[in-house]
């Protein structure tokens, strides 16, 4: 996947515990953690791995290692909640769990064997052995809605990923000088792009589990001289509560934004903060089935073009299409957004058995956000048609909420809702209301800040028995 | 309200847990208190004291201890 060894002595990754990696000791890192699945399946390194994923040393070099030794890992939290987990774990069958020793002993994993160790991460052999069969391009699996515990996977390809990250590299203009913070989880599309395009150039990855509203961040940020930090929408009010714009940062060159749409407020004082301070602020556009980016708002229209998401990124291509998929130039005009590039995944997968497939999309997304384009052709997102949210980043999938509510109460009448960063529970019973709220902390591991809930006299169906969610709108705040 | 019980109502409003844990509490010792909780629970002692906490206040208060000291050393509240 990457050349690394041409940065041989380059810096690749610094942690907050005081570790540094070299790019040689990252390939050999690499090549003996292959060497061991090698030798384990008897013959062939690629199989199918879960990474339980966090912003560790262990878990980072895990990443490179597999996508480099054609090894395809299945990026999890490791916080991911045991049903959920074990639920995937029977679907798909992988043949390695590569997880943190701490959690080693967690019912799913005690009774692995233990074949390999190494930065405080254990390889565990699970009975399946290389039983899943895997398409020969498949490089990634990544969640798209992990938290509901839907077991849907998007298949990324090796050449997905490369698309995607020379793009990106050549909008964002970046070099073996910049040194990322990674305050983004790298089970995530968006966290793991940062982690893709730096070591792709050989730059050095400031590698931190820590939290924004943590000392220790910000200290490392300023003692390692970080260039650049990647955010969602949350991240951004995050900063702005913490009086982001007074602190001293010298080494910062960057900011980007994606993951959800910014609020004008926040987009217009980060874009004027970085003009006033001779700074970048990027606000992108992607999602996880377009490996990660499609859109970019160039820094120098971020003032002017507030709302905006941007342009199509460089090898790619953006139509809007009206409700009879006709594709249509006119400006100011909403339709559905369809992305057109060689970073558009192939597809998704449910199972293992879905692993085999090919190329399902040829390199067509029909995104499901409505957008519309203004007179200079730049795009704005003004809603999605999808049933899912994004809940600080994360995506939550409404339908799987709803399934996993039903399922766990008595098939009661509920609907799930709401916007970004606020998911409603509609539901009939006050006392159940407040037991569904903690159902779905416990399953998505989301802060309950996040969920409101609201009783109703009934829920609204429609004549065909269908939610009406458009009548739960006026809910919303 | 006595500062206190202002002060000890903030952690309950922000992480939905019972008063009489909340002198126990540290930043992610509970699942409410991560960085989303940390939001609500300075949100909720700015309005509660009308106060703008400062940055390195806001990454410093990782206790309810702490958060007492930080306020009462630099907003001035009486405990």
């Amino acid at each position: 996947m990457w050349d690394l060894q041409k940065y041989a002595s380059n810096t690749a990754i610094i942690d907050d515990r005081g570790n540094s990696l070299s790019y040689s000791e990252l390939v050999q890192a690499g090549e003996k953690l292959c060497e061991a699945i090698t030798k384990a399946n008897g013959g062939l390194a690629r199989c199918l791995v879960f990474n339980m994923c966090d912003n560790v040393l262990g878990s980072v070099i895990g990443y490179i290692s597999f996508l480099n030794g054609k090894v395809v890992p299945a990026m999890l939290k490791h916080e991911l909640d045991e049903e959920l987990l074990t639920n995937l774990y029977n679907e798909y069958e992988p043949a390695y769990i590569w997880t943190r020793i701490v959690d080693r002993e967690r019912p799913l994993f005690k009774n692995l064997p233990n074949i390999y160790e190494a930065y405080n991460y254990v390889l565990l052999k699970t009975p399946f052995g290389v039983k899943t069969e895997l398409y020969p391009e498949l490089g990634l699996l990544l969640t798209t809605s992990g938290s509901t515990g839907s077991p849907k996977f998007v298949r990324q390809s090796y050449s997905n990923i490369r698309a995607n990250t020379d793009s990106i590299v050549e909008y964002l203009q970046l070099d073996s000088s910049e040194r990322p913070v990674t305050n983004l989880p790298m089970n995530y599309t968006y966290g793991i792009s940062v982690i893709n395009t730096h070591i792709d150039i050989g730059a050095t990855i400031l590698l931190t589990d820590k939290t924004l509203m943590q000392r220790e961040f910000w200290n490392f940020f300023k003692e390692q001289q970080c260039t650049s930090i990647a955010g969602v929408p949350y991240t951004y009010e995050m900063l702005k509560r913490l009086r982001f714009m007074s602190m001293d940062l010298p080494s910062l060159k960057t900011m980007t934004q994606a993951g959800g749409k910014l609020l004008p407020e926040l987009h217009k004082e980060f874009a004027e903060y970085a003009e006033k301070t001779n700074r970048k602020f990027v606000v992108m556009y992607g999602a996880c089935e377009a490996t990660a980016r499609m859109g970019w708002l160039p820094p120098e229209k971020a003032v002017e073009k507030q709302g905006s998401m941007g342009i199509a990124i460089p090898g790619g291509r953006f139509e809007l299409i009206d409700v009879d998929d006709r594709v249509f130039d006119e400006d100011n005009k909403v339709g559905e957004l369809v992305y057109y590039g060689a970073n558009v995944t192939l597809g998704y997968a449910t199972n293992g058995l879905d692993l085999i497939k090919g190329d399902e999309r040829k390199a067509r997304y029909v995104t499901g956000d409505m957008a519309r384009k203004d007179a200079d052709g730049f795009y704005y997102i003004v809603g999605r048609k999808k049933r899912f949210l994004k809940i600080y980043g994360n995506r939550v999938n409404l339908d799987d909420c709803e399934r996993m509510l039903k399922s766990a109460f008595g098939n009661s009448d509920l609907a799930c809702g709401g916007v970004d960063d606020k998911l409603y529970i509609f539901g009939l019973n006050e006392a159940q209301l407040s037991e569904m709220k903690e159902y779905l902390v416990k399953k998505t591991g989301l802060n309950p800040v996040a969920f409101r809930t609201i009783m109703l006299e009934k829920i609204p169906h429609n004549e065909s028995g269908k939610i009406v969610y458009k009548d739960l709108v006026q809910y919303y705040e | 309200m006595p500062n206190e019980e202002k002060y000890i109502q903030a952690f309950v409003n922000a992480f939905g847990v019972d008063s009489s844990v909340v002198p126990t509490l540290k930043f992610q010792g509970i699942e409410a208190w991560d960085s989303v909780g940390h939001m609500s629970l300075i949100a909720e002692l700015e309005d509660a004291f009308d106060i703008m906490m400062e940055t390195d206040d806001i990454i410093d208060l990782d206790s309810y201890e702490k958060g007492k000291k930080i306020l009462s050393t630099n907003y001035g509240i009486k405990f």
